[in-house]
């Protein structure tokens, strides 16, 4: 059976390095610059929460061809959690974010040990279904706040010093927390631990053959892309000041999909590039809003049936580079 | 030439003057409106709001006759897709860079409660008629919110209240399991005690439940006149349905929906849903001037059907913004400033009649119990409703003495 | 609690009724998975179609309950098959996960387009009226017509398993997922038995949509959330047999009958979490074989 993505260009290391710090340091200096530009700022940081999110679940899909479709539920669990502390436990933001995360965190560990126990479709189901249970036990909990959702959220001065009421301080902080977030993803592809977890996403019978726990390797990739969404989570809470039902609704999950697959599967900026698309096109096609969904599904087809290397996929392998 | 170069010099500070003096002047003379209906274009709520919403404020725009005197009146929407986020976004977008100056409608108490927060950060105003959530007014109101057409809290008081009095004094039930079908339920309980009824029991179901079959059984079984539904839209309409089926309504048990619109109950058919009471506070058939309007607007919309109370609240709400725009001689872009003059001057329109808005942001008006008719009663497609009971607004709605509006002073 | 053996038993033949859609869901969805080896994400979506198509041919075209009940599952089937013509058979030794993808995206097509033009509030279905009324079974009124959904799923079911473990023509389809190429050389068109399969599997789901179509409002997103119950109870019971997702699925809708009689706040989570229990204790599920 053909490998899930066509995405990894051989070439020599040194060149992929390079090309990808290349457009890395573009990235960087865009993003850097846009508070300057005039752009709509909180557009942006919206952008990069569902990017740094993308970049998450292509982790475990793009490099480790586990397909889960409750990604939601990391998002939404770090978001309500960093939303609690944030108002009620008045914690400062930094502890807010970390609170989220460190759920985030928690929860992959106990839903990555039932999901990591079956492959391929089934594990696209279970994710499915664990978030659904999750998505009910949050709105049947108190603290949720159900439908109402935990609004008005506090941004509170980080350190005591950055005051994140101000759009630029939130945006560079979230720059910052989106950045950390893009180089562990970064770091994990290409280290050992990323060679091995692309050995089993080609062949995992031959990586257990080569003597690789590869179940130990598979949880640790969920964890890390779940704990990693939960970072995007609580960062997404201080932009939107809300923390709603919709990030744990499957509908959420499948947006996160759907980001990846446009950008490109198992590119390291297709993620990225994907985000920014469907939230914009969220955005900006409100006006004729009936159809998103509609659209979304003929993205979701054409894509499968044409466009499988995504956007930025199809740049790297037009040009034959690694991006 | 030191004559010459002082009168020049007279002259350009004079002109100088009299444009700052044109500015100034033009400032309290800007005669332009932005109205952005931010609503559920697409899902849950596009029937109650939707479409007909901006149907609405494109009405309201043209009835205030304020742009026969030289008004410019603006009225753009968008789709929240049910989703705060979205909406929040939306909202911010509408203020910062369209220069929107009021919000309307937002059903969907999640995305109402996020704009709610941006409005007053921003100092715009959020105009709600299609949210139900009471702590828009309550516990997070806002000098920059004005809550038309109904709330969770005055569901529970007309219908809970309207029915004991009627008879119906043994209630039970079917609640959806979170926030907003457990305030439901517990507002419904209050009033129903304290108007001398009793609740024999409640069951909570999930939301998004397909099969009621097993609540109902469990409600049937209670022996109560009344069943209750605190839930809302396919949990509700489910639940009718499958309620007609066990033949509850039959076997002499009443059903009320506690919160249901008259879309939901067209869409039913009166089959199904005959014998059901509900509380609104506009229906279309009430009197000639609901019945012009409704005529008129159902012609303007698409689909040609009557309007909801949603719909009214947002043609009301909206006349009562223009009034207050031109008792200020002018659009002050100040949020604030224009909500403070809307609760200075008494509602009074075609669909409510007369009213108030409140300090905390809440537009008083009565609030109707209705009865759904039966097929043989009905002469036509949108002839759903009798009236059955009326409460007047300063009942209907929670009073000031129990608020936990910050505005309010105790 | 005290347990009233009325009321209990109630529930119980509640829950059997509801089990009889998630049995001819997870059939639905065990015949496409035994062929085609994907998941039909679609499920929940032509589900929806064949309750709208009931009520089109009904209001539309002046066609009844009991004509809708067969024209109604071939019409979707037909729509279905087309779909596998047109879209699904490009993905054929691709990953079976851009399988789900697709049909994910149109899941959200076909609800989508569904709800612009029909709204969400849902339409009307009357009970046929032959079998309206209940009947007073002493410990419950039973809806005559729910009585009539659990003998037409069972016999559906049944039938169906029939179909493909005890006639030539389900010894062909059996063969052929095994070794397509080997039956192929036996000169049986394999593409159009995968095209069939599909057809029949989507049947299914209309067929359960008709079935629900008098019991609840039919609306487009009648679908979207009961599918994924459908996904737990396919991983609880494993794809493996035919027999095995007929029984997990009526098992199931008894099982969620009574929570919601001892405890109803759960009955919505409790198959999530039998799922859990069942992938702790047997990962392949009850019936299921290794994939």
């Amino acid at each position: 059976m053909a490998a899930l993505t066509d995405n990894t260009v051989r070439t020599t290391s040194r060149r992929i390095i390079g090309d990808e710090m290349i457009v890395f340091i573009l990235m960087t200096a865009v993003l850097a610059i846009v508070p300057m530009t005039g752009i709509y700022p909180y557009f942006v940081m919206q952008g990069l929460c569902f990017a740094l999110l993308a970049c998450a679940f292509n982790l475990l899909l793009g490099y480790g061809g586990l397909l889960s479709f409750g990604h939601a539920m990391f998002l939404g669990t770090a978001g309500y959690v960093c939303a609690h502390a944030l108002k009620v436990w008045g914690f400062p933001p930094e502890l807010g974010i970390v609170a989220g995360v460190v759920a985030a965190a928690l929860l992959s560990i106990v839903t990555g040990v039932v999901a990591i126990r079956r492959q391929g479709i089934y594990f696209a189901m279970i994710t499915l279904a664990l978030a659904q249970l999750l998505y009910f036990i949050y709105l049947q909990t108190p603290f949720t706040h159900g439908e109402d959702g935990i609004q008005g959220v506090p941004q509170g001065k980080m350190f005591g010093v950055l005051d994140l009421s101000h759009p630029d301080t939130l945006y560079y902080v979230v720059l910052g927390g989106f950045l950390f977030g893009f180089l562990a993803i970064y770091r994990a592809i290409n280290s050992p631990f990323g060679e091995v977890l692309k050995a089993i996403r080609e062949n995992e019978q031959r990586a257990i053959s080569l003597g690789y726990k590869t179940d130990q390797y598979k949880l640790l990739a969920y964890i890390l892309s779940g704990t990693l969404a939960g970072l995007a989570g609580s960062l997404k809470v201080l932009v939107a000041q809300n923390a709603s039902l919709t990030d744990v609704h499957w509908t959420m999950s499948g947006e996160i999909v759907l980001m990846t697959l446009v950008g490109g599967l198992g590119t390291v900026f297709g993620p990225v590039a994907g985000a920014f698309a469907i939230i914009a096109m969220q955005q900006y096609l409100a006006g004729f809003g009936q159809w998103v969904t509609v659209i979304q599904g003929v993205i979701f087809v054409v894509c499968v049936l044409t466009f499988r290397r995504g956007v930025v996929g199809e740049i790297a392998h037009y040009f034959k580079r690694s991006l | 030439m030191r004559i010459r170069l002082a009168a020049l010099l007279v002259g350009t500070a004079l002109t100088f003057g009299m444009t700052f003096a044109a500015m100034a002047q033009d400032k309290v003379t800007d005669k332009n409106v932005k109205i952005g209906v931010l609503t559920d274009l697409s899902s849950l709520y596009a029937d109650l709001g939707g479409e007909g919403s901006v149907v609405a404020a494109e009405m309201a725009a043209d009835d205030s006759g304020l742009k026969a005197k030289g008004w410019k009146i603006d009225v753009i929407s968008a789709d929240h897709q049910n989703k705060p986020d979205v909406g929040a976004g939306i909202a911010r977008r509408w203020i910062d860079t369209d220069k929107v100056d009021i919000i309307a409608d937002v059903p969907n108490s999640g995305v109402a409660l996020a704009v709610n927060n941006i409005v007053k950060e921003k100092n715009s105003i959020l105009l709600d008629s299609g949210a139900g959530s009471s702590e828009l007014t309550n516990t997070q109101c806002t000098p920059n919110t004005v809550h038309f057409t109904y709330d969770t809290y005055m569901l529970a008081q007309s219908t809970g209240g309207a029915m004991v009095k009627a008879g119906g004094d043994t209630w039970f039930f079917i609640t959806a399991d979170y926030a907003f079908g457990h305030a439901l339920e517990n507002d419904t309980t209050a009033v129903v005690k304290a108007n001398g009824g009793k609740v024999l029991g409640s069951v909570k179901a999930p939301l998004n439940t397909a099969d009621f079959s097993s609540y109902l059984l469990q409600a049937q079984a209670s022996k109560a006149k009344v069943i209750g539904l605190a839930n809302a839209g396919g949990d509700t309409t489910n639940s009718i349905k499958q309620a007609a089926e066990f033949g509850i309504v039959k076997g002499g048990q009443k059903l009320a929906g506690l919160l249901m619109f008259l879309s939901d109950v067209h869409s039913l058919g009166l089959n199904v849903a005959q014998g059901l009471n509900l509380s609104e506070t506009f229906y279309w058939d009430a009197n000639d001037q609901t019945r012009a309007f409704s005529k008129r607007f159902s012609e303007r919309l698409k689909t040609h059907a009557m309007p909801t109370m949603v719909h009214a609240g947002v043609y009301a709400g909206l006349l009562h913004y223009f009034k207050a725009l031109e008792a200020l001689g002018g659009n002050p872009h100040d949020g604030a400033k224009v909500v403070a003059k809307m609760k200075e001057m008494p509602t009074d329109d075609p669909l409510f009649g007369k009213g108030v808005i409140r300090i905390d942001g809440r537009a008083i008006h009565p609030a109707f119990l209705f009865e759904v008719k039966a097929p043989a009663e009905s002469k036509g497609p949108w002839d759903l409703y009798k009236l059955v009971g009326t409460t007047p607004g300063d009942q209907a709605f929670r009073p000031l003495s129990e608020s936990k509006c910050s505005l309010v002073k105790h | 609690m005290s347990i009233n053996l009325q009321a209990l038993s109630a529930q119980l033949l509640v829950g059997l009724i509801n089990g009889s859609f998630y049995a001819l869901l997870s059939l639905g969805l065990a015949v496409i998975f035994g062929m085609l080896n994907i998941i039909n994400f679609a499920h929940g979506a032509v589900y929806m179609m064949g309750a709208f198509c009931a009520y089109f041919l009904l209001n539309v075209f002046g066609i009844g309950y009991w004509p809708a009940l067969i024209l109604a599952p071939v019409l979707v089937g037909i729509f279905g098959m087309l779909t596998e013509r047109t879209m699904l058979k490009w993905l054929a030794g691709l990953d079976h996960l851009y399988g789900l993808l697709l049909t994910f995206g149109l899941a959200l097509i076909i609800q989508g387009v569904f709800q612009n033009y029909f709204g969400s509030s849902g339409l009307p279905y009357a009970i046929p009226s032959e079998l309206q009324g209940g009947i007073n079974l002493g410990f419950m009124f039973l809806p005559i017509y729910r009585g009539w959904v659990i003998v037409c799923s069972l016999v559906v079911c049944i039938a169906t398993w029939y179909l493909i473990e005890r006639t030539r023509l389900g010894a062909y389809l059996r063969a052929a997922t095994e070794n397509p190429t080997l039956v192929r050389a036996f000169g049986i068109n394999v593409p159009r038995m995968i095209t069939l399969t599909y057809g029949l599997g989507v049947g299914l789901a209309a067929l359960a949509g008709v079935l629900s179509a008098p019991i609840n409002q039919v609306r487009p997103l009648m679908g979207a959330d009961l599918i994924i119950v459908v996904f737990a109870v396919v991983v609880i019971g494993g794809m493996g047999s035919i027999m095995g997702s007929i029984i997990t699925g009526f098992a199931l809708g008894i099982i969620e009958g009574l929570t919601k009689y001892f405890y109803p706040e759960a009955s919505n989570t409790v198959v999530f979490v039998l799922m859990v229990l069942v992938l702790l204790v047997k990962p392949t599920g009850l019936t299921g074989r290794a994939v």
